[in-house]
C-alpha cells in the first residue's frame, strides 16, 4: 500500500525572547489509505500544532522550518500556493476540531454550512448542494428530522454539532481526515457513538484517519497504528496492539502504567514523576530523561531513532546496544 | 452504618427559569437524591451532562440553597444552621475544584491562598501561620520555598495540589472532590490520585467525589452511585457495580469506557440520542427512550421506579439486569 501521506523531518518554529522556539521537532510519520493512526501525547507535546502544519494552517508568526518534507499522493504541498493550496486545503484533506461551538457560525443554518462548503469545492447549483447536504445529514446520523437542515447550532447538543463538523468535513470528500481530539468535549455515551460514526465513514470512503488524541483508551478501540508524541517529537511507534502488549519507549510504559484500569486486576497506580516540560524549556539531550526511571549518562545526547520490530521504533537509548 | 457523617434525604434542588413571555417548565437538577457517607470513606457520583451530579455536591454544601430535602452532617442539620453554626461548620467539609486555574485567585501567591482559612477562622496565631502553610504544601509534596509564588507559575498539576492543601488548612473531615483530576495531563493524573488516596488514608477524611470516569472511580472509591437527570438509578460497592451492573444505563456507561488495552473489546453497547433537558424529563422511568433493552411493559414509560435493595446494591428499575 503506497503511502497517500508522508511526512518528513517536520519542524514548526516561532520566535521568541530568546532565540526560536519549536514546539514541533523533526516529526516524520506516513498514512495509507483505509488506515488509522492515532497522535498520542499530552499538552505540549506539539500534536496539534503538527495538524495544523498538514494544512499548512501554523498560525503566525510560526513558520515550517525548510527541510521538512510534506507530500500529498506524491504532490509536495510545501511548494503550493493560492488556487493549487485551496484544492487540497479543506477538499483533499479535511480537520474536525474539539471543539464544534467555536468552529460552527452561530448565525448560519447547519445546512446552509453545510452547502457552503459543497460549493466552495465544487461547481454546482444550489439546489443540486443542498441535495448533498442533506444526504450528508444522513449520513452522520442526523438525517432523522426534515428540520435539520434548517437548525442554528445552538438548537443541537455537543453530540449533534460534531456530527455536523463530520459532515461539513465529509462534503468535499477527503482523502484523508484529520480529527484532533474529535470527543473530548463529549459525554461517554455519545463519545462512543461519534468514534462508532467514524469508524463507519472511514470505511466507507476508503479515507485515511489522522486521530489526535490523550485518551489512549480510545486508541486502543479505534487505531491501527499508534505515534507517541512528547515534547515535540515522536518518541515511540508501533502498530496498535504491539504497543499495548510491549510499549518501549519508558515514557509509554509510564503512560500506560499510570492509567486506572477499569478491567482486570486492581493495581496502585505508577506515576510518572515531575510534569511536562514547556517548548522552550526543554531539557538538553533525550527530552525525557528528567522524568525517566531508567535514565542513563548518555541520555544527555539526543538518542537516535532504533527500529525494534516490524513498524515499531522509538527514540531512546535503551534500543541501542552498548559498543 | 452507624452514625454516618454525611446523611442526604430526599434532596432536591429546581432552576426556576424566567422567560417573558412563556413560562419555561423549572430545570430539575437535582430531583430526590438520598445517601450516606462514612467517615474515612470514598463515595464517587458518577454522571453525564445534565445528570446533576455537580450541583448535588454544591447543594450539599449549601453553596447553593436546596429546594427540598435534608442534609445531616457530624449530626447537625445543614439547612437550618443561622450563619455562625453554618460558617464553623463549612470548616469540616470542603471542596476542591475541577479547573485549578479558575479556582485559584490569579493575584494571590500559592502561600496566602492557603493560609487564607487559617486566618478567617482564627486557627492559629499569626507568627504560626507561615509554619502552618509550610507543612501543608509538604504534606501535598509542593515545595514550601514557592509558597511566595502566584499560580501562573505552576503546573496544573501543582495547581489542584495548592487547591487541595487551601482544603485541608481548615482541618475538614469531608472533601468533596468535583471531577479533581478531568483538567490534568494523564501522567500527573496519576499524581494526584495517589496524593488522595495517601491523605485519606493518614487524615481519615471522607471524599465524595463526582467523576465522569469510571476506570479512576474504580481506583478511588468505595463505593459508587449512578445518576442521570437528578436521580440515582444504581449504587452499591464499587467492585459489584462496576463489575455485576444491574441498570442497563450503567451496564452502557461501562460499555462506552474506553478501554487502553487492544484486547479486551467490551460489547459495545451504542445508547442512542443523548441525555435529555433536564427541564423535560420523560415521563416514568427517566432513562426509558433510551434504555437498550426496551420490554413491553407500560410502567417503564408511566412509573417511576424506586431505588430498591438487591444485594448489597440498590437500583432503580422495572426490569433490572440482575435480580
Amino acid at each position: 500500500m503506497s503511502a497517500l501521506l508522508e511526512v518528513g523531518e517536520l519542524r514548526v518554529s516561532f520566535p521568541g525572547s530568546r532565540g526560536r522556539v519549536v514546539p514541533v521537532d523533526g516529526v516524520s510519520f506516513t498514512l495509507s489509505r483505509g488506515e488509522t493512526l492515532a497522535l498520542v501525547g499530552e499538552s505540549g507535546a506539539g500534536k496539534s500544532l503538527t495538524s495544523l502544519a498538514l494544512l499548512r494552517l501554523v498560525p503566525p508568526p510560526g513558520r515550517i522550518d525548510p527541510g521538512a518534507a510534506l507530500r500529498l499522493d506524491g504532490t509536495d504541498l510545501l511548494g503550493l500556493e493560492g488556487e493549487a493550496l485551496r484544492r487540497i486545503r479543506g477538499r483533499r484533506i479535511a480537520m474536525v476540531f474539539q471543539d464544534p461551538m467555536t468552529s460552527l457560525n452561530p448565525v448560519l443554518t447547519i445546512g446552509d454550512q453545510i452547502s457552503e462548503t459543497i460549493r466552495a469545492h465544487f461547481r454546482l447549483p444550489a439546489r443540486e448542494a443542498r441535495r448533498r447536504a442533506e444526504s450528508l445529514l444522513t449520513e452522520v446520523g442526523l438525517g432523522d428530522s426534515t428540520d435539520r437542515y434548517g437548525s442554528y447550532p445552538h438548537q443541537l447538543s455537543g453530540g449533534m454539532r460534531q456530527r455536523v463538523m463530520l459532515a461539513i468535513a465529509l462534503a468535499a470528500e477527503p482523502d484523508l481526515l484529520i480529527a484532533d481530539e474529535p470527543t473530548s468535549a463529549l459525554d461517554v455515551t455519545v463519545q462512543a457513538q461519534i468514534l462508532e460514526l467514524l469508524d463507519r465513514l472511514k470505511a466507507a470512503r476508503a479515507m485515511a484517519v489522522l486521530l489526535i488524541t490523550h485518551d489512549l483508551g480510545i486508541v486502543a478501540g479505534r487505531a491501527d497504528r499508534v505515534a507517541v508524541m512528547y515534547a515535540g517529537r515522536i518518541v515511540e511507534e508501533a502498530p496498535v496492539d504491539r504497543l499495548f502488549a510491549q510499549p518501549a519507549h519508558p515514557y509509554t510504559k509510564g503512560l500506560l502504567a499510570s492509567l486506572p484500569r477499569l478491567r482486570g486486576p486492581r493495581k496502585p497506580l505508577g506515576a510518572i514523576p515531575g510534569s511536562v516540560p514547556v517548548p522552550g524549556q526543554w531539557p538538553v539531550g533525550c527530552r525525557f530523561h528528567p522524568r525517566c526511571p531508567q535514565a542513563m549518562p548518555r541520555c544527555l545526547t539526543e538518542p537516535p531513532v532504533v527500529p525494534l520490530a516490524a513498524g515499531h521504533s522509538m527514540r531512546c537509548w535503551l534500543g541501542v546496544k552498548e559498543s | 452504618m452507624s452514625d454516618p457523617l454525611l446523611v442526604v434525604r430526599d434532596l432536591v434542588k429546581h432552576y426556576r427559569r424566567h422567560g417573558l413571555l412563556a413560562r419555561k417548565p423549572a430545570v430539575r437538577a437535582v430531583d430526590g437524591v438520598s445517601l450516606q457517607l462514612a467517615a474515612g470513606e470514598t463515595l464517587a457520583i458518577v454522571g453525564e451532562s445534565g445528570s446533576g451530579k455537580s450541583t448535588l455536591a454544591r447543594t450539599i454544601l449549601r453553596l447553593e440553597e436546596a429546594s427540598g430535602g435534608q442534609v445531616l452532617f457530624e449530626g447537625q442539620n445543614v439547612f437550618q444552621l443561622s450563619r455562625q453554626p453554618l460558617r464553623a461548620l463549612r470548616r469540616r467539609m470542603q471542596i476542591v475544584f475541577q479547573d485549578p486555574s479558575s479556582a485559584l485567585n490569579p493575584r494571590m501567591t500559592a502561600g496566602a491562598a492557603i493560609a487564607e482559612g487559617i486566618i478567617i477562622h482564627r486557627l492559629a496565631a499569626a507568627a504560626e501561620v507561615p509554619a502552618r502553610v509550610a507543612g501543608l504544601m509538604e504534606e501535598v509534596g509542593l515545595d514550601p520555598g514557592a509558597a511566595g509564588h502566584y499560580p501562573r507559575e505552576f503546573s496544573g498539576g501543582q495547581r489542584q495540589r495548592i487547591g487541595i492543601a487551601r482544603a485541608l488548612a481548615v482541618g475538614p473531615s469531608l472533601l468533596v472532590l468535583d471531577e479533581p483530576v478531568s483538567a490534568l495531563d494523564v501522567s500527573v493524573q496519576a499524581q494526584v490520585l495517589t496524593l488522595l488516596l495517601d491523605l485519606q488514608e493518614h487524615r481519615g477524611l471522607a471524599y465524595l467525589f463526582i467523576a465522569h470516569d469510571l476506570a479512576v472511580v474504580r481506583q478511588m472509591a468505595h463505593r459508587v452511585a449512578v445518576m442521570y437527570l437528578g436521580r440515582i438509578l444504581e449504587a452499591g460497592p464499587t467492585e459489584d457495580v462496576l463489575s455485576r451492573p444491574r441498570h442497563p444505563y450503567t451496564e452502557a456507561l461501562l460499555s462506552a469506557a474506553p478501554e487502553p488495552d487492544p484486547v479486551v473489546r467490551p460489547s459495545r453497547l451504542v445508547l442512542p440520542g443523548e441525555p435529555p433537558d433536564p427541564s423535560r424529563p420523560p415521563g416514568g422511568c427517566r432513562f426509558h427512550p433510551r434504555c437498550p433493552h426496551p420490554r413491553k411493559d407500560p410502567r417503564c414509560s408511566s412509573e417511576e421506579p424506586l431505588l430498591r435493595p438487591t444485594g448489597e446494591s440498590q437500583v432503580a428499575c422495572h426490569h433490572p439486569l440482575i435480580d
